[in-house]
This record gives structure tokens, C-alpha cells and sequence, in this order.
């Protein structure tokens, strides 16, 4: 049998939920077309409750995702860079496959978004000492102030730069101790869909990325207003998408941040590669502790 | 079942009629106008509403003043002013920018006395915390703030800060002029021009300080102070040309605010409600946890956001601990604000004691057991006794909602795990009281309470160093420190 002959194993994409691929609980797929137009791919189709079940395993995950030493998440983000160097040219065709370009534009996103994961493996312990500080107070106590994980953060990526913009939301998130549930970009899922096996083969423990394709306006309200999420980041978003996710945020108060990068901003490392991109995603605990006799 | 206290009746020291008690009260006379206007532009003006509210002061139920109104038209001249003063304020050398705040710093503590006695007549405090606590914090606020404005270029490595324009700040009754200086002095030092609006029952001693920023020369319409209820709060946080809101307050009206902005682009910060936990491990030294407890739930009449109102005790200590936190309360004198000796003053206003009343009603229907010391309370005025609930559960209302007033609930718990679940087992996240004399311990509570500010072996300390903020529906964003100015910047990338 020749080469040509061989019939191609396809990959069947499906969501990345609690360490495992699961399909969706909806039995609903996408079609995802080339640039022609042509059927490349079915995707999942998340539906509401496949973020729900999302956002449960993100919770569980929190805590001991949070606990770990700093370093240690240092090492994780950094595995995860190794993998996604290793998957390059996966990642490359996926994408250069769905978004204007061609191959060049998406070997340059793909680089820069392993780029991106390294910078933040080294921010996860050194963002504290930069954010926290010691506070000079005026009576006998020692008063510092730290940086802490929120919890549970919601990421949604820019239809632009699909894996560059999910990895530039993604990485500050979980390298202050957060987990996320991540909706990927509705129009370029491809590189959504296979992140998780990078992160499958990253040390990263179950819960701490969960990855969803589907249909953006069909998920915004739910994430928003649901009360076991802590934070939102989002970008690429409408003046409506922006409303929905603030007025379902005050049902919890979640804190939300809108990412309004475009263009070439994705690829300015000053502007990305910065921890106030971290400082929306901890809460600042002040302690206070007598000193003295 | 909590076992009650041992000693339940009779207090520690008892001097029979030994002698009288002697009040101490405190001498100042405060001049007060009449009637009080808007300060807009620097200047005095009748309101356009041509309507005014009664002032009145919580321990006698006299009115004290009658205070503007401020309507849409007030509203949108006070924004007006402000946003004029901006551009010249924004471009004034920072340095320059500091001097007048270190000269409000400075009149606050001239006028420290005046102050002290107007915050007492006007909210019902006692004169012992407005003299000691309210007015040198406040001054602190500016001072420590003066000397931000022109070193922002270090606040933020890598970074330049920007001011946003005009902030409008909504503060709330319980610390008038200390929650007044939370908000301007930060808002100031890093450039931006304030619409304030202080509470309506306490809107006095900001009314004072607007004439101190007219002593000190501060620019006309830098800051500007309307009075008024609810509907003006609201039109100046729909207001188009405000670039940032910054609210403190019930997580309600948070909500509600957060909901009103959404969309808006506008900046938005909330300092919000608690129900705090105090936690008390059986190996802390207890007289002081004692001394704490009192302090984070009797302080301010339990107007305090960050109140101690969920106590848990130890099991093993919780008999003791019961007992002498009995004597301990059975020793605090309530009464007229303006005595010295007072411990706890008038409840702020009619309608927050019925808000408290309805609460110990809860507690006592529910099924908890409700304690109250035996203090002599005055004909006049609105008051609460000191009260305290054993035999809690955490489903009870007095466990899980904001009182705002002297009720403390009183729970126990055998493991420390168990003290971290029941205390972060709320919305709520602003701060966190843990006393234990072990060292490993105290710091692996405190990193895993959800709260934004953790007292250890002490509770409700304060200070323009140390940022102040909650987790959680406690709200975002923080006051105080260097992480307060942040959001009073814009900061480049």
C-alpha cells in the first residue's frame, strides 16, 4: 500500500473539562470551514451546562491549585511552553487554516503565545513582591499586604489572535493560583480545541484549565451572572457583550476586566508581558500583627 | 448548647453606692449654621431645589441644622465645576499639588477639637472615638496622601499613572469625616477634581471641611460637596462626564450601583458590607482576645462595616471566654456621645435602630439566646444596649446578614478547619479577626481566611498606610496604602 493510499486518521475535537476530553453533554457539534469555505472540522458545541460543569471543577480545583508553592507553578506554566513548542506546527496549521494570513502569520502568533507562557512561568513567583508590599503603619504592628488568588476566573478569548489573545488572558490567571474556564474564540476554535492536550501533558493538575468551544453570545450571560465565578476576563468584546458581562457580574459581584487590545498590541511584549495584567486577578489581603512584648 | 456564663449577674468589681458617677463631659462649644448650602466651586450656594433636610443629632433627637437638597441641576453644576478645575489641577506641579494637601492635613488638626465635637453631636459617637480615632485618622489620610502626588512615577514599576477627571465619591454615615478623607485625599493626590456626597443623616463635618479647603486656597471646584439622600447619589453616578465612582456603603445599593454603570466605561470602586469572624483558638491569651472582641463589635455602636459580628470560640475556652466577656461588657457605659467615659454612644439614626431591633427580634425568635448588659439608657435619644447571642446556628439571620449595630453572635468550634470553613461560609469577605498566641498558626489562618483585611490577636486598627478592602460582595478595589491609588490612575502600557 502506498503512502497515498492510507486514509488519514482524523482527530475528533472535543472539550477539555476536569483534566479529561469529554464530549459535550449537548450532543451538539460545530462545523468549522477553511478560509474557501470548505468542511474542515466538527467541533463541540458547548452548551450552558458544559460550563456549569466547568465552573465545578474549576472551584474544586482552586484551592489546592492556589496552595501550591510558587515555583512550583513556575515549572507548570513553563511545561506547558515546552509542550506548546513541541505542538508548533500543529497549532500552526490549525490556525493558519481558519484565519487570514496564511502559514508565516500563524507561525509568528503560535511562537509569541509559547513566548507569552514563559514570561508568566516567571512572573508566578515574583508577581507578589512586586504587587504586595510592607505597610510603615502608625502603631506597634507589623502590617504587610499580599496578593492572593481570587479563584475561579473565566476567561474570553479575542475571536483575534485565537490562541496568541486566549493564552494572553489565560497565563496571567493562572499564575497568581487562579483556575480557569475558558471559552475560546466562536470563530477560530481549532487552537481552542487542542490546547487541552497541552495542558494535559503539562503537570497541570485537573480543574485548573478547562477549555470550551461553542458559541460565545450563548455562554456570556450565563458565565456572567453565574455565582460561583469570581472573575472575568474577557476581550474582543462588543459594547453589548461588555454590558452583559457587567450587569451579570453585580449579581456576585465578580470582578470583570475587559481587554481592549487589537492588532499589533497582542505582540507588545511591554504591554503584555506586565503584572498589572495579574493585579485584576488577586485580591490584596492587608494582615495585621502586634509587635512587641 | 453553649454553657452560659458562670458569673452571670454579678460583676467583677462592684462598688455599691460608693459614690455617684461623675460624667465627663467634653467643654468645646461647635458653632452650627442654621442652614447649610452646597459647596460648588468654591464657594457657599443655596441649592436650585430650594429644598433642605433636618440634621439631627442621635443622642437628643434635636435638629441640629438643616442641610441642602442637592437635585439634577445641583448635581450636574457640581460635576460642571469639577471637570472645569480638572485640567489646571491635573497640570499643577505635582509637588505643588501636595503642599495644599499637607495643608488640609494640617487645619483638620488645628481644627481637631471642633471636629471631634461636630462629628459627635451629628452622628452620636462617642467623643472618646471621634477625638481619638476618627479626626487624627482623617488628618493622617491627607498627610500620608500629600506626599504620594509627586512620587506616583514609584507607586507602579515600569508604569506612569494618569488622573481619570472627575470622581464622584458616595460615602456613608458611620465615619463622616474619616470616610470623606478615605475618598478625597487619594482621589487629589493623584490629580483628579471630586464631586462628594456625604451621608444624609451625617453630612456636617464634610460641610466643615469644604470650609477648610477654602482656608487653605484649595482651587475652586477641585472638590465639591453636595448634599442630599439617595436620588442625589444616584444622578451623580449617572452623570456622563464622571469618569469613576467610588462608593462606600451596603452591598444593596453596590449591587445596584454596579448594575446602573455597567457598560458605561466608568471607573467604579466599592467598599461594602461584612459579617466579619473573629476566631478564638483556646490557646490565646484570652483577656486580650476578650478586650478584641469588645473592640471589634462595640466600637462605633457596631457601625462599622469591617464589625467582629460573628464571634467563634474554641470549645474548650468557650465558658471562660463567655464569662469574662460578660464582666467586660457589663463595665462599658452607654449614654451621652459627649462624655468622655462613654464607651458606646447614640445609634445613628431612627430608622437604623429599627433595623437593629428587628435583627435581636430575629435572633430571639429564631431560637438564639440573647444576652444585654444591664446599662442605664437615657430618656431621649436612640440607643441599644450592648447584646450578645450564644446557641447560634449559621443559618440564623443575626449569622449571616449585616446588622450594623451592638449584636454580636457567638459560636464555637472544635477544629481549626472547622473555625475556616464556618468563617469564609459567607458573601461576604471584608475582614478577619484570629487570636492565638501560636505563631505557625496565626499566619496559616490568616492566609486562608477570605478576607481583605486580617487582624491578628487584635481587631478593627486602621491607618492611611494600610490598604483597606474586601474580598468577595464586600466589594473591589482598595482604600489606604499604595495599592488605594491605583484606582485613581490610569496607568500607561
Amino acid at each position: 500500500m502506498s503512502p497515498s493510499d492510507r486514509l488519514e486518521v482524523l482527530k475528533t475535537y472535543k472539550l477539555f473539562i476536569n483534566g479529561a476530553f469529554p464530549r459535550t453533554e449537548s450532543g451538539r457539534s460545530l462545523l468549522v470551514e477553511d478560509k474557501r469555505g470548505k468542511p474542515l472540522a466538527h467541533l463541540c458545541h458547548a452548551s450552558r451546562k458544559d460550563l456549569r460543569n466547568a465552573v465545578v471543577a474549576a472551584r474544586k480545583a482552586a484551592p489546592g491549585w492556589a496552595k501550591r508553592s510558587a515555583y512550583n507553578r513556575t515549572q507548570i506554566l513553563y511545561r506547558m511552553a515546552e509542550m506548546l513548542e513541541g505542538k508548533s506546527q500543529e497549532f500552526t496549521d490549525v490556525i493558519a487554516s481558519t484565519v487570514p494570513g496564511g502559514k508565516s502569520r500563524a507561525s509568528r502568533e503560535v511562537a509569541a503565545a509559547v513566548d507569552r507562557l514563559v514570561a508568566y512561568a516567571g512572573w508566578a513567583d515574583k508577581f507578589g513582591q512586586v504587587l504586595g508590599c510592607n505597610n510603615p503603619v502608625a502603631a506597634p504592628f507589623y502590617n504587610f499586604t499580599i496578593a492572593e488568588a481570587m479563584g475561579v476566573v473565566c476567561v474570553v478569548a479575542p475571536a483575534e489572535e485565537p490562541l496568541l489573545g486566549l493564552i494572553s488572558l489565560l497565563a496571567p490567571a493562572i499564575c497568581a493560583g487562579n483556575t480557569a474556564v475558558v471559552v475560546g474564540s466562536s470563530e477560530h476554535p481549532l487552537a481552542t480545541a487542542i490546547l487541552g492536550e497541552v495542558c494535559a501533558t503539562s503537570d497541570v493538575p485537573a480543574g485548573v484549565v478547562n477549555l470550551l468551544t461553542g458559541q460565545r453570545p450563548e455562554l456570556l450571560e450565563v458565565m456572567a451572572g453565574h455565582r460561583d465565578v469570581d472573575a472575568i476576563s474577557a476581550a474582543g468584546c462588543t459594547k453589548a457583550e461588555r454590558t452583559t458581562l457587567e450587569l451579570g457580574a453585580a449579581e456576585n459581584l465578580k470582578r470583570v476586566t475587559v481587554d481592549t487590545s487589537k492588532g499589533k498590541e497582542w505582540y507588545d511584549l511591554e504591554r503584555m508581558n506586565s503584572p498589572y495584567r495579574i493585579q485584576p486577578f488577586v485580591e490584596m489581603k492587608t494582615i495585621w500583627h502586634p509587635s512587641g512584648a | 448548647m453553649s454553657p452560659s456564663p458562670k458569673t452571670a449577674s454579678k460583676p467583677e468589681l462592684d462598688f455599691g453606692n460608693a459614690w455617684e458617677y461623675a460624667a465627663a463631659p467634653e467643654g468645646t462649644k461647635v458653632a452650627i449654621d442654621a442652614k447649610y448650602g452646597l459647596f460648588i466651586d468654591g464657594e457657599f450656594q443655596k441649592p436650585r431645589s430650594k429644598r433642605y433636610m433636618d440634621t439631627v443629632n442621635p443622642a437628643t433627637e434635636e435638629v441640629l441644622a438643616k442641610v441642602a437638597i442637592a437635585n439634577q441641576a445641583d448635581v450636574d453644576q457640581a460635576i460642571a465645576a469639577a471637570k472645569a478645575a480638572f485640567p489646571k489641577w491635573r497640570r499643577l506641579k505635582p509637588s505643588e499639588r501636595a503642599k495644599y494637601l499637607f495643608r488640609i492635613a494640617r487645619r483638620i488638626q488645628e481644627r481637631a477639637r471642633e471636629l471631634a465635637v461636630l462629628e459627635t453631636l451629628d452622628g452620636g459617637k462617642p467623643i472618646k472615638e471621634s477625638r481619638d480615632v476618627d479626626i487624627p485618622e482623617a488628618a493622617k489620610h491627607f498627610f500620608y496622601h500629600a506626599g504620594w502626588a509627586d512620587k506616583l512615577d514609584y507607586v507602579f514599576p515600569g508604569r506612569k499613572g494618569a488622573p481619570l477627571g472627575v470622581c464622584a465619591q458616595i460615602i456613608p454615615w458611620n465615619f463622616p469625616l474619616l470616610m470623606a478623607a478615605w475618598k478625597i485625599a487619594p482621589a487629589l493626590a493623584c490629580g483628579n477634581t471630586v464631586v462628594l456626597k456625604p451621608a444624609e443623616t451625617t453630612s456636617l463635618t464634610a460641610l466643615r471641611l469644604a470650609e477648610i479647603f477654602q482656608e487653605v486656597g484649595l482651587p475652586p471646584g477641585v472638590v465639591n460637596i453636595v448634599t442630599g439622600a439617595g436620588i442625589t447619589g444616584a444622578a451623580l453616578a449617572a452623570h456622563k462626564d464622571v469618569k469613576k465612582l467610588a462608593f462606600t456603603g451596603s452591598t444593596d445599593v453596590g449591587k445596584e450601583l454596579a448594575r446602573n454603570l455597567a457598560g458605561s466605561g466608568k471607573r467604579l470602586t466599592l467598599e461594602l458590607g461584612g459579617k466579619s469572624p473573629n476566631i478564638i483558638f483556646d490557646d490565646a491569651s484570652i483577656d486580650q482576645a476578650v478586650d478584641g472582641v469588645v473592640q471589634g463589635i462595640y466600637f462605633n455602636q457596631g457601625h462599622v462595616c469591617c464589625a467582629g459580628s460573628r464571634l467563634f470560640v474554641q470549645e474548650g475556652i468557650m465558658e471562660e471566654v463567655l464569662t469574662r466577656l460578660q464582666v467586660r461588657i457589663e463595665s462599658l457605659r452607654v449614654g451621652d456621645p459627649l462624655d468622655k467615659n462613654t464607651d458606646l454612644g447614640a445609634i445613628n439614626s431612627i430608622g437604623q435602630l429599627a433595623t437593629i431591633k428587628r435583627y435581636i427580634e430575629a435572633g430571639n425568635s429564631e431560637g438564639a439566646r440573647m444576652f444585654q448588659s444591664k446599662a442605664k439608657l437615657p430618656k431621649q435619644g436612640y440607643w441599644c444596649r450592648p447584646t450578645w447571642f450564644t446557641d447560634v446556628q449559621p443559618s440564623h439571620t443575626i449569622a449571616r446578614e449585616e446588622i450594623f449595630g451592638p449584636v454580636l453572635s457567638v459560636m464555637s468550634f472544635r477544629t481549626p478547619e472547622e473555625a475556616l470553613t464556618r468563617a469564609n461560609n459567607t458573601p461576604y469577605g471584608l475582614a478577619a479577626g484570629v487570636w492565638t498566641d501560636k505563631g505557625s498558626k496565626i499566619f496559616e489562618i490568616a492566609s486562608r481566611l477570605k478576607a481583605g483585611v486580617v487582624w491578628c490577636n487584635s481587631y478593627n486598627r486602621f491607618d492611611a498606610a494600610s490598604p483597606f478592602g474586601g474580598y468577595k460582595q464586600s466589594g473591589f478595589g482598595r482604600e489606604g496604602g499604595r495599592q488605594g491609588l491605583l484606582p485613581y490612575l490610569e496607568l500607561n502600557s
